[in-house]
């Protein structure tokens, strides 16, 4: 017998398929083309398995996890003043949030949820995401980062891995912090448009936390981890979209964690203690410019200002062919316009899926042409907030203010507690402690 | 140094302000976007928009995917000669591996009565590629069809498997009703 005899059988069932395939498209709606069978034996048909998801009571207990890990590492790190506790908050949430809850939902992702609540109108954020998102703000409003000290994984993850950090130029550490902004600004275009969850699809750890991805992205995030041995907290410092928000409610904060315990001496021991450079001098008794200088420099950057967020919005509006493209809609539309003017179809499988669907194209050309209008828009808002922000920070650099003293910088300091061991203050109030 | 705790005085008070517009800041768009907040949601795929294109077996975060086949029994014809069970063009219509669909044998075929045979999916082997899905579609009564089962999924903020759905099959559901079924159960629920 060859392979080229084909049972008659065979033959019956192959055409019959290969008929079906072709008409499969029409035939899909058709009610049941085999009638329910009536069953002599007494068999009883199943139910079809349905475990259910995680309880929205689990949800929420998350929510009550998180407020309570906030408030512990608050207490640690303002009243207690134990980095060795702060330390062990880390661990709890690298275990916790990390590897129990596999990373979902975190605070630093939520901001695209709200990002999308805000500005589409077919999505709904659960509560819990909500929650996420607000509370660490809150809390930071009132006692800085301490969110990011200890309760946020990635945050925690770093710095468990931090062995040996080297310090990084003041002014580098200033320009790779940009990037925070513009990261911060294209995943909030990119949710509120509904394109992608950018912050999601490239976060270094979620594949460290649930021991696997793809190999490109476990290479990413293991390169990570290895360079957060060496630079502290890099995507922290230089990536963190949520730390800029973070950053704001911190420079507002109610209290905050302070390096010494009683008043600075000016000693200077805990200069180069902080390995995120997150440590204001006091400033110099000679300022590098005159009050007139200053004052010069000062009107003309107010001046540049808004002329920034022109150029940037400008700038940024003229992109929207190119940044439309992360949005499914607007890239599935591209390929079949390019399919009708070569005179070819389905040459990918989301081309041959849309033409089977019926939908005409003009339809979704029209879609995708609201949506690159919505990415003109954003376009503009985004290139506006990197141009003020560019004009803010250039201020920020001619705006002195005086102190005496060594203090965290408070929109860069993730209050891990690294400092106080540094301080004689600090060990004199240890002291006291041990003698009552 | 009276000037200077003045100074201090006004700082700290603009400062409160600043804190309390922002907390009111917060606490208005929480509002506002908590107003129409809705109960916790899990990801799901409709089965009547899937064109088993076989991505949920392969872009799934887990590695072995959180999709699965099911199978909607009250929809099935319970065939001998069943197009999600058999390869096309196997040359004998029986349980064995080489004329099987399932490329991990993961369907089990059970007598019931001439001329009868229950179909079940054994969980622990499907890899969610829905090539039975397909041959069910095509051939038999699509009682066979794919669905995110959550004690797998780890309901992701952004399903890895969504993002590249060819046909927009993904969409988030509220988890108290989180399966999308065929049959009676699909409309009861």
């Amino acid at each position: 017998m060859s392979r080229a005899v084909v049972r008659p059988k065979s033959w019956v069932m192959f055409i019959l398929l290969a008929i079906c395939l072709i008409n499969s498209a029409a035939l899909a709606q058709d009610p049941a083309r085999f009638p329910k069978p009536e069953f002599e034996s007494g068999y009883q048909q199943p139910p079809t398995q349905t475990p259910p998801p995680r309880s929205t009571g689990r949800e929420w207990m998350d929510v009550f996890v998180l407020a309570v890990a906030l408030g512990l590492t608050s207490y640690f790190a303002l009243k207690k003043r134990s980095r060795r506790a702060i330390w062990a908050m880390a661990v709890f949430s690298v275990i916790y949030f990390g590897f129990i809850r596999e990373g979902c939902v975190c605070a630093v992702g939520s901001l695209q949820n709200v990002s999308a609540a805000l500005f589409l109108s077919d999505y709904v954020i659960p509560l819990t995401v909500l929650a996420f998102f607000v509370i660490p703000l809150i809390f930071t409003l009132f006692f800085g980062r301490t969110f990011c000290a200890a309760v946020c994984p990635l945050g925690a993850v770093q710095d468990l891995v931090m062995v040996k950090p080297v310090p990084v130029a003041g002014w580098l550490q200033e320009v790779l912090g940009l990037f925070r902004y513009v990261y911060l600004g294209f995943a909030v275009l990119f949710a509120a448009t509904g394109s992608a969850f950018l912050i999601c699809r490239y976060d270094p750890f979620v594949s460290i936390f649930r021991m696997g991805n793809d190999f490109g992205m476990m290479l990413y995030s293991i390169g990570f981890v290895a360079l957060s041995i060496f630079v502290a907290r890099p995507y922290c410092r230089f990536l963190c979209p949520y730390g800029v928000l973070l950053g704001w409610m911190s420079q507002l904060s109610k209290k905050h964690l302070t390096i010494t315990p009683d008043s600075c001496h000016v000693c200077r021991l805990c200069e180069t203690s902080c390995p995120m450079g997150a440590i204001d001098k006091p400033t110099p008794e000679k300022l590098p410019v005159t009050r007139e200088q200053g004052i010069r420099r000062l009107g003309v950057l107010l001046i540049f200002v808004p002329v920034m967020i022109a150029i940037g919005g400008g700038t940024f509006s003229r992109l929207d062919v190119f940044l439309s493209k992360m949005h499914p809609t607007v890239s599935l539309a591209e390929k079949i316009d390019l399919e009708n003017r070569t005179g070819t179809a389905g040459t990918t499988v989301e081309t041959l899926t849309f033409r089977s669907s019926g939908t005409p194209a003009e339809t979704l050309f029209a879609e995708a042409g609201i949506i690159r209008k919505r990415f003109r828009i954003g376009g503009w808002l985004l290139g506006g907030f990197l141009g003020l922000i560019l004009g803010v920070k250039l201020i920020g650099l001619s705006i002195f203010r005086t102190s005496t003293e060594y203090e965290p910088n408070r929109a860069a300091c993730f209050s891990c507690g690294r400092c106080f061991s540094y301080c004689p203050n600090e060990h004199q109030r240890l002291e006291n402690i041990r003698h009552y | 140094m009276n000037n200077e705790k003045e100074k201090l005085g006004r700082r700290e008070f603009i400062k409160d302000a600043l804190r309390t517009m922002t907390a009111a800041v917060i606490g208005g768009m929480g509002g506002f976007i908590g107003g129409r907040a809705a109960k916790n949601t899990v990801w799901q795929l409709d089965p009547n928009k899937c064109v088993q294109c076989e991505r949920c077996s392969t872009h799934c975060v887990l590695t072995e995917s959180a999709v699965k086949c099911v199978h909607a029994y009250d929809v099935c014809g319970y065939c001998q000669l069943c197009g999600g069970y058999h390869r096309p063009g196997a040359k004998i219509q029986d349980t064995a591996a080489e004329n099987q669909l399932c490329p991990t044998g993961a369907i089990q075929r059970t007598y019931v009565e001439n001329p009868y045979y229950e179909y079940t999916i054994t969980e622990a082997l499907c890899n969610g590629c829905g090539k039975c899905v397909k041959g069910c579609g095509a051939f038999g009564n699509g009682s066979l069809y794919l669905q995110v089962r959550h004690d797998r999924c780890l309901n992701c903020n952004e399903c890895a498997i969504a993002t590249v759905c060819p046909s927009g099959a993904y969409q988030r559901v509220p988890s108290d009703r989180p399966y999308i079924l065929k049959g009676q159960q699909g409309q009861g629920s």
